[in-house]
């Protein structure tokens, strides 16, 4: 039986980046570039399998081992704590998790924090620091709107170049932590599957390297 | 035949209770609830929170047991060179889930030969499950003395613990920028894994403290037990293997069968249990989720040899003796009509009084 590698990619841009640079280590699979509706791509002689999910589901296909490989976002990983091996910084899809509010905010400290979020164990994790108390509101997305409209005084998000808070008349306050994308594996397969996996590490890691250092 | 009527998780326990016993330890059967003081004491050594409460006759609060150990741990034997052994297979309840384990603790006092016996009864109880199996071995006394020599504050030490379960070498990289030594010895940490010399070789290279050598030496030890034993061909000694440093203080282990996409074994020395309770004794043991052999058995319990159909016409003695006929091979499933959710070797179909097929 073959030892097929099974890697989760998040839909979108950042997956689409990650499948390049995993097509530079040699992991190429011609089935994935042909657009279609197939949702499962392999290159049989690489012994390598690819699949698109959403972007917040890859850590939990890694951590139940229908995948034995993922790309992740460093938020997802730090809001749904998965128990899974995180291999590398891809250093790619950078931003930052911040606290933003409109540009006249100021803290209401006599008062709960209204925080909107999609984030809430993020955002827990960080006001507990600091021993604030806080409302959570969980949206799930358009998080901007809260505090353009009253709902919430300030919101914990993802920020990349800024553009959406300054069009909206909104600015980042804190930040909370630096993201990036990851290269995550499943614990069990890793134990079977460790000569595939750190080659496919090792040849991501030597593209990172040779990019950035 | 009988491989198709146990399922995989007791085919397991049938093995495993035979290797136990084999090796002078005791079945030991609990009561199904306990004191929920127990669990509140020692609630970090629990893998869930969750525990379910209800109030006994007295209005005392009572949980249906989340775990095993602390019930055992909680009579251990004091006397100097008393050892008590015991195995198990019980229900536990946890995240409102009845979920089957096995396992065994060895608990009083404890010496080399009582850790290395129980590691490797680890190793033959994966074996005995599958063949291609992996155990990773760790030592917390070891990872504990690498971090209080890193100069890491409390926060830093728990985040460093993180990194190193997830086996996250960026991650200690940033955490200890501008502290070379450190950045030294954890990146060896998380990242040297495999066979034990190779591994204990390189460990030895980065130790300074004397409390890092005497674990490190611990674990040098157990690995030539084991080799003697020619039980370290799926054994590798990997860092990312850790537990809560409250209550484990030496080696601490995982296994994983090929096939299933979480650990089925975890164990360690936990001595700090029996300490915390007030207890003058050392302990060991592990566990074994049954649940995940359940869950991940490829085994088809639908299958049957011989369906035999007919439409009620036929006299039931004839039918009562092809049925007997039939079960004496393999096994039989008379009906008056063909089943939709059940697959079969080969059909006899009686009609009209006969049998036609």
């Amino acid at each position: 039986m073959k030892n097929w590698i099974h890697i989760a990619l998040p839909k979108g841009r950042l997956g689409e980046k990650a499948y390049a640079m995993l097509k530079n280590s040699g992991y190429d699979c011609p089935a994935l570039e042909d657009p279609g509706r197939k949702l499962i791509f392999e290159n049989p002689e690489k012994g390598i399998r690819y699949f698109w999910v959403k972007p917040s589901d890859v850590a939990i296909y890694v951590e139940r081992g229908a995948a034995d490989l993922g790309i992740v976002g460093k938020d997802i990983l730090l809001e749904y704590q998965p128990d899974v091996y995180e291999l590398l910084d891809l250093r790619m899809g950078k931003c930052r998790m911040a606290v933003a509010g409109k540009k006249d905010f100021r803290d209401p400290v006599g008062q709960t924090l209204k925080v909107a979020t999609k984030f809430p164990n993020i955002t827990r994790s960080y006001y507990s620091g600091k021993c604030r108390d806080i409302d959570i509101i969980h949206l799930n997305g358009s998080i901007e709107l809260a505090p353009i409209l009253g709902l919430s005084h300030v919101i914990v998000d993802i920020v990349e170049t800024g553009t959406t808070l300054r069009e909206n008349d909104l600015m980042v306050y804190e930040e909370i932590v630096p993201i990036s994308a990851r290269l995550i594996a499943n614990i069990a397969s890793y134990q079977f599957k460790d000569t595939q996996i750190n080659t496919i590490r090792e040849r991501l890691q030597g593209q990172v390297e040779r990019k950035y250092d | 035949m009988m491989d198709r009527i146990w399922k995989r998780e007791e085919q397991a326990v049938f093995a495993l209770r035979s290797l136990y016993s084999r090796y002078g330890y005791v079945p030991y059967k609990m009561s199904h609830f306990e004191e929920y003081e127990l669990y509140v004491h020692n609630k970090d050594f629990l893998v869930s929170d969750q525990i379910i409460t209800f109030s006994g006759e007295g209005g005392q609060l009572l949980a249906l047991k989340p775990d095993v150990t602390l019930s055992i741990v909680k009579n251990a034997p004091q006397t100097p060179g008393v050892v008590q052994k015991v195995y198990y297979d019980e229900n536990v309840y946890r995240d409102y889930r009845e979920i089957r384990q096995a396992g065994l603790e060895c608990v009083g006092d404890l010496g080399e030969y009582e850790i290395s016996e129980v590691v490797m009864l680890a190793v033959q109880s994966l074996s005995l499950m599958q063949e291609r199996f992996a155990l990773n071995i760790s030592h917390m006394g070891l990872i504990s003395a690498v971090l209080d020599s890193c100069g890491l504050t409390e926060g830093e030490k728990k985040q460093a613990m993180d990194c190193l379960r997830g086996k996250n070498l960026h991650g200690l990289q940033e955490l200890c920028r501008g502290n070379l030594p450190a950045w030294e010895k954890l990146r060896t940490l998380a990242a040297c894994r495999g066979n034990g010399e190779a591994v204990l070789k390189q460990m030895e290279s980065v130790l300074t403290t004397q409390e890092e050598k005497n674990a490190l030496g611990e674990l040098a030890q157990l690995w030539r037990i084991l080799e003697s034993g020619g039980w370290t061909e799926s054994v590798r000694l990997d860092f990312s293997v850790s537990s809560d440093l409250g209550y484990y203080s030496g080696v601490v282990f995982r296994g994983y069968l090929e096939g299933i996409p979480a650990s089925v074994l975890s164990g360690g020395q936990y001595d700090k249990l029996p300490r915390k309770m007030g207890r003058k004794s050392r302990a060991i043991g592990f566990a074994i989720y049954l649940d995940m052999l359940q869950q991940h058995s490829q085994e088809d319990i639908q299958d049957i040899d011989t369906l035999i159909v007919h439409d009620g016409s036929v006299d039931t003695v004839i039918l009562a003796q092809a049925a007997a006929e039939a079960a004496k091979q393999g096994s039989v499933l008379v009906s008056t009509s063909i089943p939709k959710d059940r697959t079969w070797k080969q059909m006899k179909q009686f009609e009209k009084g006969a049998q036609v097929k």
